[in-house]
This record gives structure tokens, C-alpha cells and sequence, in this order.
């Protein structure tokens, strides 16, 4: 693959002049977090200027202000797109995004996901299945990556055959085309492409579904999708199936393979997972909490101060709710995973409206993986260079494991 | 005691279904009600302010016996 971002001018200082591309970032941006924490909102000329609050309670204000900010553009880019396309809910404001949620909220439920269970016990049985004998693996290239894009296609109704073509648009659009937006916008077109031609197919009466999947596939439910009895239109349909495919990647391929970095180097913690398995729920909101992969963006539309930053009308902010979950105010000894934490109010599925779909489909995801792994690499280490992803979705894309 | 949450704040993060299954409703958004007229039975008055802690949009209210 190629590599997302291409030389640009170090960061001088990161209360100033912040720039979450920098290298610096990307392997370890849990110092450079403390130390914006004491500014406590930092800005940046770069991006054509843009905010970035790293204390809890500023990430939240800023996600709860819906009437200063808008989810027009998500994603901070070197070079703004002029006319993002849309990609609802997670682009869309209010009053119109309550129903662009509610058509997807009815299949995410947790009792919804808890029929998926068997299928993800399986997919993660397979792929340990292929490497276990070895006595190693890159557990984010032969483990993690594989869990949710099996599943996100069987729930979208494509065949799982393509993943590896999922996973390369992902890179593109996610990665590649933060800073190169030809590459991003090429790779999003074929996406769409792809999805029209999937729902050609269902208006033939075909389908590649995978013939035990869902009744209701979330293409079909997106094709059927209307509001006050107007259809959805066709870029709605479009975007929200391209929105699905995207952050059910990932997101969760980072935050699985996060979770088993800590477990490889925390020899306490995997074996209080082992003996302790009902600790599990509580133990993922907590690598959830230290890891949280997604940072996400808003654009300020009104002219508002937040934290006594003048922030202008055209500027972005960069919502990092992982700098969030590390802010000590908001939890004692945010630094350290505390497997059985109490109070973890935890933002990294985000905070208010625009709350992650895929939250309950992300967490039982990663019970699963975890769990699977335990029953059958009981014992395993980090062993070699774990190297992250670039971009705004923080995650191992390279973690290799020893075993016994 | 008795557990309440404010609907108006719920997110769905369905955090409190899973600490304390047995004081929560789910509604077919993955929204969550309290269960019943949220009364918690003797014995589970931990798990209800375990829920409370770790709702990330404070929209779980305790109301603790009188006396």
C-alpha cells in the first residue's frame, strides 16, 4: 500500500501549530495530548485553520453544540473538499438527522447483534484456524482486519469475496486521501459505482447476499428507505451505504487490534481476562476508553467562543475523543488500563446526536475476537514493531504476535 | 431506590442495558427506559450506580430511598 501522508513541515509547537498527520502523532500521541491539554484548546494555521480542544468536558461542548458547529465535513483534509458528499447521518445536522439515524438504529440494537455472535465466533475460528500452527501471526494483517469486513458485508448484503477491495477504498479514503484527494475522491466514486450496482441488482429481483444472511440486508432497508413517504433520494442512499462500509472497517480492526497490543504486552491483564471472563463488558469499555481509535471533525458555522478561543465562522475543529478519554480531570489515572474501571464515561463512540450506529455491532466485534483468541492463544506476546495508521482512525496495521 | 432515565438525553450507547440488564428496556431504536417504574430490588443498588457511572450522556438519575 501506499504510504498516506507525504513530507510535510514538522510541527514547531503543538499548541500552535498542531498537525495530527505528523509521525509524531501517529506513534505516540498520548504526550503530545498532555501537553495541549495545558493550552487547553490548541489551533493550528495549517488546514486552513482549525481547533483542537483535548479536555473532556471541551470535546463535549463542542459535540453537543449543534447550533455553532455542523457535521457538514467530518474530516479534516489538507485541502477542503468545496462540496463534500454526503454520507448521512454522520453529516447530517439537525433537525433532519434524527431520521437519517432512525432508518439504520432498529438493526445495530444489541439484541440485533447478539444473532450475529455465531457468525463472528466462526469467522474469528477460521482465521486462528490458519495460522495458529505457526506459532506466530500478524494478528492486525491475519486477525483483526478480517473480523469486521466479513461481518459489515454480510450485514450489507455484498459478498465477503470482495473484502480486500473494501479494505483498499478504506486506505484510499481514509488515509491515502486525506492528503491526496484524487486518490480519495477515485476511490470513493468506485464505491459508490459498486453500490449501484448492487441495488441494480435487487431491482432485477437478484442478489449476492450471502444466502443465510439477514432477512432485510442493509442495502435493501436503505432502497426502501423513505421519509414522510418521500423516498430517500439516490445520494442519500449512496452515501449512507458508503458511510457503513467505512466505519465498520477500520474502526473496529483498529480497536481489536489495539485491544490484543495491550493484552501481548500486559501479562496481568490477559491473565485476569482468562480467569475473570465475566469482566469482560467492563474490560472493553476500558481498551475502549485507553485506545479509541476514531477522531472525528466539525465545521464551525456560527462565529462562537468555546473555552475563551475566538473560533471563526469556516474553521474546523478536530473532535479526538481519545485525547478525551485520557484527560485525568475526567478519569483518575487516565493513563493506565484499569480493566475493571467503575466510572468510565468514555467518549469513544463519540458524545450526544451523533452517538457511532455501529457501537453495539463494534463492541460485540471485539468481545468476540477476544475472547476466541483467549480460548485459543492463551498465551502470546508482542513480538517485533507494531507501526500504526496514518490518518484520523488510530490502529495497529502491523502487530506482530508470538505465541506460548 | 429507584433508577429514571431522562429520554431526552439517551444516546443509545446501551452502556447501562449491559451493566444492569435487569433495570433496563431497550426500545426498538436501542434507546434505553428504565424497567418497570424503575424500582431497583433489594440487592441490585450497586449495579443501578454502576450504570449511572458509566452513561456517557448523564442521563441516568438515582432517587435513593427517604430515611
Amino acid at each position: 500500500m501506499t504510504s498516506a501522508t507525504p513530507k510535510r513541515p514538522p510541527v514547531k509547537d503543538w499548541q500552535t501549530d498542531w498537525d495530527h498527520l505528523d509521525p509524531r502523532w501517529r506513534d505516540n500521541p498520548f504526550e503530545i495530548w498532555d501537553e495541549m491539554r495545558q493550552c487547553p484548546i490548541a489551533h493550528t494555521d495549517r488546514f486552513q485553520g482549525a481547533w483542537l480542544p483535548t479536555r473532556y468536558e471541551d470535546v463535549k461542548t463542542v459535540s453537543y453544540d449543534t447550533e455553532h458547529f455542523t457535521s457538514r465535513r467530518v474530516v479534516i483534509r489538507d485541502v477542503m473538499i468545496d462540496d463534500p458528499l454526503p454520507a448521512p447521518p454522520i453529516t447530517s445536522d439537525p433537525p433532519r438527522h434524527k431520521a437519517d439515524k432512525q432508518v439504520l438504529l432498529p438493526f445495530f440494537t444489541p439484541a440485533e447483534m447478539a444473532k450475529l455472535e455465531p457468525k463472528a465466533r466462526r469467522i474469528c475460528n477460521e482465521l486462528i484456524d490458519g495460522f495458529i500452527a505457526d506459532g506466530r501471526c500478524d494478528a492486525a494483517q491475519q486477525y483483526a482486519r478480517h473480523i469486521p469486513v466479513r461481518l459489515i458485508a454480510f450485514m450489507l448484503g455484498v459478498p465477503v469475496a470482495d473484502s480486500d477491495l473494501f479494505i483498499r477504498w478504506i486506505h484510499e479514503i481514509l488515509e491515502v486521501g486525506i492528503s491526496n484527494n484524487d486518490v480519495g475522491q477515485a476511490a470513493t466514486k468506485e464505491m459508490r459505482d459498486y453500490f449501484r450496482h448492487h441495488i441494480a441488482l435487487r431491482r432485477e429481483g437478484k442478489t449476492e447476499a450471502d444466502p443465510d444472511g439477514p432477512a432485510e440486508d442493509l442495502i435493501t432497508v436503505m432502497m426502501n428507505g423513505s421519509l414522510n413517504g418521500v423516498p430517500f433520494e439516490d445520494n442519500h442512499v449512496l452515501g449512507t451505504l458508503n458511510l457503513l462500509m467505512i466505519a465498520g472497517i477500520d474502526t473496529t480492526w483498529s480497536a481489536i487490534g489495539a485491544s490484543l497490543m495491550h493484552l501481548g504486552q500486559t501479562p496481568a491483564d490477559r491473565q485476569r481476562l482468562i480467569h475473570e471472563p465475566d469482566l469482560m463488558p467492563m474490560a472493553i469499555e476500558e481498551l475502549l476508553r485507553a485506545y479509541a481509535p476514531v477522531t472525528m471533525a466539525r465545521e464551525i458555522k456560527k462565529d462562537v467562543e468555546i473555552g475563551g478561543c475566538p473560533m471563526k465562522k469556516g474553521e474546523m475543529v478536530l473532535l479526538s475523543f481519545p485525547a478525551a478519554n485520557r484527560d485525568p480531570e475526567m478519569f483518575p489515572d487516565a493513563d493506565k488500563v484499569v480493566l475493571d474501571r467503575a466510572e468510565n464515561r468514555h467518549g469513544a463512540f463519540g458524545l450526544g446526536i451523533h452517538r457511532c450506529v455501529g457501537s453495539n455491532l463494534a463492541r460485540m466485534e471485539m468481545s468476540i475476537a477476544i475472547e476466541e483468541w483467549l480460548k485459543r492463544v492463551p498465551d502470546f506476546r508482542v513480538d517485533g514493531e507494531v507501526k500504526w495508521s496514518d490518518g484520523t482512525v488510530r490502529g495497529p496495521r502491523q502487530l506482530p504476535m508470538a505465541f506460548g | 431506590m429507584k433508577v429514571r432515565v431522562n429520554r431526552d438525553i439517551c444516546e443509545g450507547h446501551s452502556r447501562c442495558k449491559s451493566l444492569a440488564p435487569d433495570l433496563f428496556d431497550l426500545d426498538e431504536f436501542g434507546n434505553a427506559t428504565e424497567a418497570g417504574d424503575g424500582t431497583v430490588p433489594a440487592g441490585m443498588e450497586d449495579k443501578a450506580r454502576l450504570a449511572k457511572a458509566n452513561c456517557p450522556e448523564f442521563a441516568i438519575e438515582i432517587l435513593e430511598d427517604e430515611g
